[in-house]
């Protein structure tokens, strides 16, 4: 009787994990699509509680409610009290948590084949193995794109030769990965695999620096959701193998997607030559060299306000500056003056894909005014100033014509074909990719430097006189 | 060659049912918009937190005197429980910015 309420409980959880995903994919319906997947993951959990057969002493039922407790309280504040601007790392985090359950669960059962004496079959012992290593994997890797992205550790590492030490790595992880689900294994071998496992997590995003990041951490959350999966397979559990091979197949097509705006090969991504962006800036790409011109906060006021329409470039330096708020100010200010004001939304500005879209609404910006890199490029010829805050990548005309920047044949928003060209920048430094961008040093363009919310304040009071 | 074989056939429903889901995966998330990526990864980031069922049922079945396994899963549990609530929570954060202007 309770195993079959608990299999409903799993049929429940599984179909609002489909049907949650499908309406999270419609601005309408995505906030009650995140609702019923979370009520589907409620009656998951407690139903594997209260519906599980066989004794069970009351040490461990307190043990493991405690340690929901403790998650849901730390897990709730953390969510609720981070900035927008840091969600990135936050995902990450999250995403790290769940890579090392699905690796402890595959050592408890290490231990629990260990105490038994039993021989498992082969297929359990993939399904262990693979947990164990696709989690470690998930877990370091999640850690480090978390430092990294919170700028902990934010100049990328690459040791010589670094492509192949990596693949060697990876290649020596999975056939000692296929050794010990061959061999049955032992809680020695268990916990080497899952020490080699967290080296190659780190060793594969270490020497990632680029804007690559967002696409490692949507590969990592397919990983994570992988490795819930064998979870799944190892115990028959149905919704976990769901839930596991929906993010997993779902993360892999985002992660896709986000390759595509970038225009890198998936095969780049996994095997080296991915973030190459950042070594390869000081062999490959030319000195840009010329002069800049630098405008004050009155020569902008006094050009936006004499224009017809403007277009915001909106970048990460807007995010870590928070400036969504004061950009949303400067937007309203001069539509009331008549001048037609949009947002260029690169797909990868920020630091994921519609980091841009929720921090702008978050300043309560229209949607409508949001538009999607195809169609503004083709308005920028009729644009008489386009505002770039803290963008740099994405507006750097050498990934349409020099073939020996690290970042040829990405899309970018075509700025240089607006009349004007305002750049807020903190410094001349390089963008994160790490390259100069010609941009700047186009003669229709002037650099107004300051951190981003400082500068626009200024511009917002600047105008306000006018 | 023979133990694949068997290895496919003791499992053919679980191997159909991978596929299928796989599919369905795709399907489900083809045609977003752009302007939903970041909450829709946060999303299935915390789908995939159901790996937590996994750590309880580890839990229960494990031997009560087994200090290492309850520690372990004590802290796989912990750790499943924030991907749960924190991915729910900042998706659900996320996309309340997105609905109140309208």
């Amino acid at each position: 009787m309770k195993q079959h309420l608990l299999e409903i409980c799993y049929l429940i959880g599984s179909v609002t994990f489909i049907i949650g995903l499908k309406m999270m994919g419609n601005a309408k319906t995505a906030r009650n699509g995140n609702l019923i997947g979370a009520v589907g993951m409620i009656i998951a959990i407690f139903g594997t509680i209260f519906l599980h057969k066989g004794e069970v002493s009351g040490m461990v039922y307190g043990l493991i409610f405690t340690s929901i407790a403790i998650g849901t309280i730390i897990g709730w504040m953390t969510a609720k009290k981070v900035q927008m601007t840091k969600m990135p790392e936050l995902v990450s985090m999250f995403n790290g948590m769940g890579g090392a359950c699905a690796a402890l669960i595959s050592l408890i059962e290490f231990t629990h084949l260990q105490h038994s004496g039993e021989a498992a079959t082969i297929g359990t012992m993939i399904a262990i193995v693979a947990g164990l290593v696709i989690g470690s994997v998930s877990f370091s890797g999640s850690i480090i794109a978390f430092l990294k992205l919170n700028g902990t550790m934010n100049k990328p590492l690459r040791l010589p030769a670094y492509n192949m030490l990596n693949n060697l790595v990876m290649l020596g992880v999975v056939v000692f990965a296929g050794y010990v689900a061959y061999s049955g294994g032992n809680m020695m071998l268990a916990y080497l695999l899952f020490a080699a496992a967290l080296l190659y997590g780190i060793l594969f995003t270490i020497p990632i620096g680029g804007a690559d990041m967002p696409v490692v951490i949507s590969l990592l959350n397919s990983f994570t959701g992988l490795a819930a999966a064998f979870g799944g397979f190892l115990y028959g559990n149905k919704v976990m193998l769901t839930g596991g091979i929906l993010v997993g197949s779902a993360g892999t097509l985002l992660t896709l997607v986000m390759c595509k705006a970038m225009n890198r090969p998936l095969s780049n991504v996994i095997f080296g030559a991915f973030g190459a962006g950042t070594a390869g800036a000081a062999a490959g790409g030319k000195e840009v060299k010329g002069t800049t011109k630098e405008a004050s906060v009155s020569d902008v006021a006094v050009l936006m306000n004499y224009s017809k329409k403007v277009v915001i470039v909106p970048g990460y330096g807007l995010a870590v500056a928070q400036a969504q708020h004061v950009i949303h100010e400067l937007e309203m200010l001069l539509e009331e003056r008549g001048v037609e004001v949009k947002y260029a939304i690169h797909p990868v500005a920020g630091r994921m894909p519609g980091h841009m879209n929720v921090l702008l609404a978050e300043a309560n910006v229209a949607y409508e005014k949001l538009v999607e890199m195809d169609e503004i490029n083709g308005e920028f010829p009729t644009t008489d100033v386009v505002l770039i805050v803290g963008a740099n990548d994405v507006v750097n005309p050498a990934a349409k014509t020099n073939p020996a920047s690290p970042i040829y044949g990405m899309p970018i928003l075509e700025a240089e074909n607006a009349r004007n060209i305002i750049i807020n920048k903190r410094s001349m430094n390089a963008g994160y990719a790490g390259i100069d961008n010609e941009l700047f040093y186009n003669p229709k363009a002037s650099m107004f430097f300051g951190d981003a919310k400082k500068a626009l304040t200024e511009l917002v009071a600047e105008l306000k006189t006018m | 060659m023979e133990q694949i074989l068997s290895f496919f056939n003791d499992n053919k429903e679980m191997i159909y049912f991978i596929i299928l889901s796989v599919f369905v995966g795709v399907e489900v998330i083809g045609g977003v918009p752009t302007v939903l990526h970041t909450p829709l990864m946060s999303g299935a980031n915390a789908i995939h937190g159901v790996v937590i069922v996994g750590a309880i049922y580890v839990m229960l079945k494990v031997d009560p005197t087994d200090t290492l396994a309850l520690i372990l899963g004590f802290l796989a549990v912990l750790l499943g429980t924030l991907n749960v609530v924190g991915g729910f929570v900042v998706t659900d954060r996320m996309l309340e910015m997105f609905k109140k202007k309208k």
